[in-house]
């Protein structure tokens, strides 16, 4: 049962009375047992392995567990500079990860190409092919802005009812299992980006 | 009627002793597998597969398989296992047959010996290659 009476649980909480229902329960559990995919890029992935480690203790949030193969992992962390020959790579790696997956593009590479977005060799964001759940800036991002894009997460996690057209994808019948992987071409990747999950922002004119 | 039977199996009762334990034990397999089904159960309702031909590989590093993986290679690095037979395995056997040396029949000892005459072979072999000669 839903449980809508905010007040009425705190009060019951107050009394030593624990209430839930099941959704809230199943995120629960699904927000803190995110395992991350083990694989860095760039030098974004020396900031993640350092908030794995005994200092930032990502540990704290249930994600110490990064898997080295895609079929255990929950969540890409995009860590560096996706060049355009490694791009068709992270899409597949994406593809082969259980559902319900979620992606942080983590740095201003993994989001725009950042400094090496004027190169004829780098993606220029990975949310032209894959759909980014959180956005870190930053080059490189500190632990703490990690920390807080899981905590970030997190919240977009808790907050996915299980019911209804706002549930997650993986619990949606018709959406798509695979997203389409880049082929290089000879003038960079085809197609240049995945109209599904990215269009080119479109200026407006001014009438 | 052997008197070790009679220590798992009470006469008087006609109950088999032993059947403390096949309840232990059907009870350990129904803590390990129930939590497996389940899971299972909760998956089958919960979290529909989205199977495709990505996540179907037989690969997950990201590349794709190129070829079949049973193929044929050259088998150039032989002499290195025969050398490794002759220098690190036979030991493995000369030790054992030379703490029973004495009390060995003739056709053991021949057995060995014909083993033995396997690895010279092996090591003739392996000097006529010359790679027993540094360079």
């Amino acid at each position: 049962m839903e449980v809508t009476d905010q007040e009425l649980k705190i009060d019951l909480q107050k009394q030593g009375v624990l209430m839930t229902s099941l959704n809230e329960l199943y995120n629960w559990g699904r927000k803190n047992s995110v395992w991350p995919l083990q694989f860095g890029l760039a030098c974004c992935a020396i900031e993640m392995i350092a908030a794995s480690m005994a200092r930032y203790d990502l540990a704290r949030f249930g994600a110490e567990v990064f898997r080295p193969s895609p079929r255990q992992a929950d969540l890409m962390i995009v860590a560096g500079t996706v060049t355009k020959k490694m791009a068709p790579q992270v899409v597949r790696l994406y593809n082969q990860m259980a559902e319900p997956k979620y992606v942080i593009a983590m740095g201003a590479c993994a989001i725009s190409g950042g400094p090496f977005k004027q190169g004829y060799n780098v993606l220029k964001g990975i949310d032209r092919y894959l759909p980014v759940d959180v956005h870190i800036p930053g080059c490189p991002p500190r632990p703490e802005a990690l920390l807080h894009a899981f905590m970030t997460l997190q919240n977009k996690i808790a907050s996915q009812p299980l019911t209804g057209p706002a549930r997650p994808r993986h619990l949606r019948a018709g959406a798509p299992s695979e997203f389409s992987v880049p082929q290089c071409g000879p003038h960079g990747l085809v197609p240049p980006s995945n109209p599904a999950v990215w269009r080119p922002p479109t200026a407006a004119q001014a009438g | 009627m052997r008197a070790s039977d009679e220590a798992f199996f009470n006469f008087e009762t006609g109950v088999n002793t032993y059947l403390p334990v096949l309840v232990l034990f059907l009870c350990a397999a129904g803590f390990a597998l129930a939590p497996l089904g389940l899971a299972w159960l909760w998956a089958k309702r919960f979290s529909p597969t989205k199977p495709g031909p990505d996540k179907n590989a037989t690969y997950e590093c990201g590349l794709q398989s190129k070829w079949d993986a049973r193929i044929q290679f050259k088998s150039g690095y032989y002499i290195y296992a025969i050398l490794f037979l002759i220098f690190d395995v036979e030991t493995v056997f000369m030790l054992p047959f030379a703490v029973v040396f004495h009390r060995l029949s003739v056709g053991g000892c021949l057995a060995m010996l014909f083993f033995l005459f396997l690895f010279l072979e092996g090591l003739l072999w392996a000097w006529k290659k010359g790679v027993l000669t540094w360079k």
